[in-house]
C-alpha cells in the first residue's frame, strides 16, 4: 500500500532550519495495522502527513498504490485524500456548528453523492459506531468519546482504503480510550484497512501488528507487539 | 448555538423555511455559521446597511434636487424648452429705463388747485437686450430644430401723483399782505403751496410696475406658457394676433384684482383680459405677469421687429449640445444656454441643497460603501484566521481549495444581501421621512444682466447697471424626493458588490491554508 524512500522533510521555524524527517524508508503492505511511537517533535505528525498527502517531502518519494503522493499537484493530493485517507484527529475536529450527521456528511467532499444517499450513509457510519441516536446532536452536546466516534464514522463513510489516526485516544480517559480502540481494532478487523496509529501511549501501541519508532526524524522498527 | 436553543437568529429562519431533505450541507453550514459569530454578522450588515441606506437617501435627495430646479426653469423657460438664446445688452445699450416727464400743461387740475398726473410707459425690461426678429428664421432654418419661438420681455411703468398749487396767483400764491406780485416786494414772502395730496401743499405719487411677455399666440408648444395651465377664460389663438387682449398669471391677477373680461392699461392702452393661466409647477408663477401678442406689444412698446427670447426645442435630447454650437455658430452675438447651462443660474437654497448634495453628499457615501467594504473584508478574513483548524480539517478530509473558497463566499454574499435588505428599507424609510416633512426651498432663476454702463438715465436704483444678475423669478419648492427601481437595484447590487469582494478575499485566504501547516498550527 505505502512506500516511503528516502523521505525528507524540512521546515523553516523563525530563523532556523528543523529536519522533522530524515532520509525515512517504510513499506506498509495493504490491510496492516501499524502504530508509530516517539517523543514529541520527534517527527510522528510529520510523518502521518506525508501518508496523508497532506504535505509533500522535500526530497524522496512517497506512493500509495500506484500513485505518487510526493509529485502530485494539491488538486491530486486533495482528491486523494477525499478517495482514499480517512483522517481521525486528536482533537476530533468537528465542525462545531454542525450536527453530528452533518459533520460526517462533510466527509462527501466532491458533491457528487446524492443528497439522499449521502445522508443514508451518514445515518449507517454513526449506526456502526453506536452513535445512531445522536445523529441530531452538535458536538458540543456529546461526550469526548461520542465526538472521536463521529470524528471515526466521519472518517469511514467515504470506505477508505487508509485510515490514519493522530493520537486518537490523546483527549480521552483510560477507559474511554479502550472504547475507542476497540472500535478501530473492530473496523480494521471487518473492513481490511490499512490503519495507520500514531501515539505516545503504550497501551495503544501495544494493539498494533506493527510498532515503529521515530525519533529525531529517524524511523526504527520496534517489531511486532508482543 | 445548542441544539435545543430556542433562541431565534435571521439565518437560522431560512433553514426553518427549506425542509430538512432539501438542505443542502454548504448551506446548513452556511447559515449555522452566520449564526454562531452573530456578533460579526450584525456589525458587517449593519455597516453595508448604513452605505446602503445612504446612497438610496442621497441618490433620491439628488433628484429631488434636480427635480425642483427643473421645475423651476420649466416654469419660466416653458416645457419643451431644450435651448434658449437672449442677448447681453452692451454697455451704454438698454431699455431706456424708467423716465416719466410732464409738460407745464399735463394733467388734470382739480377744485383746490392741485394737479393729477399719470403716465405709464412700456419698455423693455431692465437688464434685457433686444435683438432683430430676423434671428427667429435664422433660428428655424438650423438643423436639429424641432419648434422654436420668439417672446419680447417688457416692463410696463405707471406713475401717478398728485402734485399741489404752486401758481403765485393761487390761493397759496399770494404775498403774505394779501397784494399779488411777483414776489420781490420788500417786506412779503410767497404764500407756500397748497392743496395736494393732503390738502396742506404736500404731494404724493404712486409708481407700479408689472411685466408683460409678448409671444406668437399661435404657438404654445414651446415658450413660456407651454408649462401654463389655463385656470380661467382661454388662452391665445392665432386670431389674436395685432389685437389687445391679454392672458395674465393667476398669482398677478389675484394681486391686482382682476378677472377674465376686466380691462388692464398696458402702455397707456386698454387690453381686455380673456384668460389667466397658472404654472404646472406647484408654488411657482409662470414667468411674466402678463402676456399680450407678440406684434402688439412690438407696436406698443416702439420696439419694431424687435424679440428678446428665442425658445427652441431640439430634435432630439441627445443633440442638444451640438445644437447649441450650431446655433451659436448662427447667431454669434448672442447667448446661447441649454437647460443645463440655465441650472446654474438657480439660485437660493435650492441651489445651496444642489451642491451640497452633489459634493458633501455624493462623497460621504463613496466615504461610507468603502468603509463598509473594508469592514466586511476584515471582519471575514479575520473569520478565516479563526478557523485555521476547521478549514485545515475540511481540506484533510478532501475539500478543494475552490469548495472552501465558495463556502466562505456564500457566508459573506449572505451577510452581504441581509446588510443590503435592511439598508434599502432604511433608506426607503429615510425617502419617506425627507416627503412627510417636505422641506421648502426657495429658488430664484437669475439671468445676466447688462454690464456696467448699461444704466443709462432713468435707470433707477435697482437697475441691472450693477452688472449683478436679476431675478427672473422668485419661487419656493418643496423638496419631494422620488425613489426609482434602478436606484434601489443599484443599491442592493452594491450590497452583493461588497459581500462577493469580503468573500474573494475570504476565500483567497482561506485557499491559501496549507492543511498540514493548519493543522500543525493548532497542535
Amino acid at each position: 500500500m505505502y512506500t516511503l524512500t528516502a523521505v525528507t522533510k524540512t521546515y523553516q521555524q523563525k530563523k532556523r532550519t528543523v529536519k522533522a524527517l530524515d532520509g525515512v524508508d517504510l513499506v506498509i503492505p495493504a490491510g496492516q495495522m501499524v502504530a508509530i511511537q516517539g517523543p514529541t517533535g520527534g517527527g510522528k505528525s510529520t510523518l502521518l502527513q506525508m501518508l496523508g498527502a497532506l504535505d509533500r517531502p522535500t526530497s524522496g518519494t512517497v506512493r500509495l498504490g500506484d500513485s505518487e503522493l510526493s509529485a502530485a499537484g494539491d488538486h491530486a493530493l486533495a482528491a486523494a485524500r477525499a478517495r482514499e485517507i480517512g483522517f481521525v484527529f486528536q482533537g476530533f475536529n468537528l465542525i462545531p456548528t454542525l450536527t453530528a450527521a452533518e459533520n460526517v456528511e462533510t466527509a462527501f467532499a466532491d458533491g457528487s453523492t446524492p443528497r439522499a444517499e449521502r445522508r443514508d450513509k451518514a445515518k449507517a457510519a454513526l449506526a456502526s459506531v453506536g452513535l445512531a441516536e445522536r445523529a441530531d446532536h452538535l458536538p458540543s452536546e456529546l461526550s469526548g468519546g461520542q465526538q472521536q466516534r463521529v470524528a471515526i464514522a466521519r472518517a469511514l463513510v467515504k470506505e477508505p482504503s487508509v485510515l490514519l489516526a493522530d493520537e486518537p485516544t490523546g483527549s480521552l480517559d483510560e477507559a474511554t480510550r479502550d472504547e475507542i480502540m476497540d472500535l478501530l481494532e473492530g473496523v480494521w478487523r471487518d473492513r481490511g484497512l490499512t490503519l495507520v496509529i500514531v501515539t505516545h501511549d503504550s497501551a495503544v501501541a501495544r494493539r498494533a501488528q506493527r510498532r515503529l519508532r521515530i525519533a529525531g526524524g529517524e524511523l526504527a522498527e520496534l517489531g511486532p507487539a508482543a | 448555538m445548542g441544539h435545543g436553543d430556542l433562541r431565534v437568529s435571521l439565518p437560522s429562519v431560512f433553514l426553518v423555511l427549506i425542509p430538512a431533505p432539501r438542505r443542502t450541507v454548504f448551506l446548513t453550514y452556511l447559515l449555522r455559521e452566520l449564526s454562531n459569530r452573530r456578533k460579526q454578522t450584525v456589525i458587517v450588515a449593519a455597516g453595508l446597511a448604513l452605505a446602503i441606506a445612504l446612497v438610496i437617501v442621497v441618490s433620491g435627495v439628488a433628484a429631488g434636487v434636480r427635480n425642483a430646479q427643473s421645475s423651476v426653469l420649466e416654469s419660466i423657460y416653458g416645457v419643451g424648452t431644450d435651448v434658449t438664446i437672449t442677448q447681453i445688452a452692451e454697455p451704454g445699450t438698454g431699455g431706456p429705463g424708467q423716465q416719466f416727464a410732464f409738460g407745464s400743461g399735463d394733467g388734470t387740475t382739480t377744485d383746490d388747485g392741485s394737479t393729477e398726473v399719470a403716465q405709464s410707459t412700456l419698455s423693455a425690461a431692465r437688464g434685457t437686450a433686444t435683438f432683430d426678429s430676423s434671428a427667429l428664421t435664422t433660428v428655424e432654418g438650423v438643423d436639429g430644430v424641432s419648434a422654436a419661438t420668439a417672446t419680447l420681455s417688457l416692463q410696463n411703468s405707471s406713475f401717478s401723483g398728485t402734485l399741489p398749487d404752486f401758481s403765485p396767483g393761487g390761493a397759496g400764491g399770494a404775498g403774505a399782505d394779501g397784494a399779488t406780485g411777483d414776489g420781490t416786494d420788500s417786506g412779503t414772502e410767497a404764500a407756500p403751496p397748497s392743496g395736494g395730496a393732503d390738502g396742506a401743499g404736500g404731494s404724493a405719487f404712486d409708481v407700479d410696475q408689472f411685466s408683460v411677455t409678448g409671444l406668437d399666440p399661435a404657438t404654445d408648444a414651446v415658450g413660456p406658457l407651454s408649462s401654463a395651465s389655463l385656470v380661467d377664460g382661454r388662452s391665445f389663438t392665432a386670431a389674436d394676433a395685432g389685437t389687445d387682449v391679454v392672458v395674465l398669471d393667476q398669482t398677478y391677477a389675484t394681486s391686482a384684482e382682476l378677472a377674465v373680461g376686466d380691462t388692464l392699461a398696458i402702455g397707456g392702452t386698454d387690453f381686455t383680459v380673456v384668460g389667466i393661466v397658472a404654472s404646472t409647477s406647484s408654488d411657482a408663477a409662470t414667468a411674466s405677469d402678463t402676456y399680450v401678442p407678440l406684434d402688439t406689444a412690438q407696436a406698443l412698446s416702439g420696439l419694431t421687429d424687435q424679440i428678446s427670447n428665442v425658445y427652441v426645442t431640439a430634435s432630439s435630447a441627445s443633440g442638444v449640445n451640438a445644437l447649441k454650437t450650431d446655433l451659436q455658430a448662427a447667431l454669434p452675438d448672442a447667448t446661447v444656454n441649454t437647460q443645463s447651462d440655465l441650472a446654474s443660474s438657480v439660485s437660493g437654497s435650492l441651489s445651496t441643497a444642489s451642491d451640497l448634495i452633489g459634493k458633501l453628499g455624493t462623497w460621504l457615501s463613496v466615504v461610507v460603501l468603502a468603509a463598509a467594504f473594508l469592514i466586511a473584508i476584515l471582519f471575514t478574513v479575520s473569520g478565516v484566521s479563526r478557523r485555521t483548524r476547521e478549514f485545515g480539517t475540511l481540506k484533510a478530509i478532501g475539500w478543494s481549495n475552490s469548495r472552501i473558497t465558495r463556502q466562505v463566499a456564500g457566508e459573506s454574499l449572505v451577510t452581504g444581501l441581509l446588510g443590503g435588505v435592511v439598508g434599502v428599507a432604511v433608506g426607503l424609510i429615510g425617502v419617506l421621512v425627507v416627503n412627510i416633512v417636505a422641506p421648502t426651498l426657495s429658488a430664484a432663476a437669475t439671468t445676466d444682466a447688462a454690464g456696467p454702463g448699461a444704466d443709462g438715465p432713468g435707470a433707477a436704483a435697482g437697475g441691472g447697471g450693477f452688472g449683478q444678475q436679476i431675478a427672473q423669478a422668485t419661487t419656493d419648492v418643496a423638496l419631494n424626493v422620488p425613489v426609482t427601481v434602478p436606484v434601489v437595484l443599484l443599491a442592493v447590487g452594491l450590497a452583493v458588490a461588497g459581500g462577493l469582494l469580503a468573500g474573494a478575499v475570504g476565500g483567497w485566504r482561506a485557499s491559501r491554508l496549507r492543511p498540514a501547516e493548519a493543522l500543525r498550527s493548532v497542535a
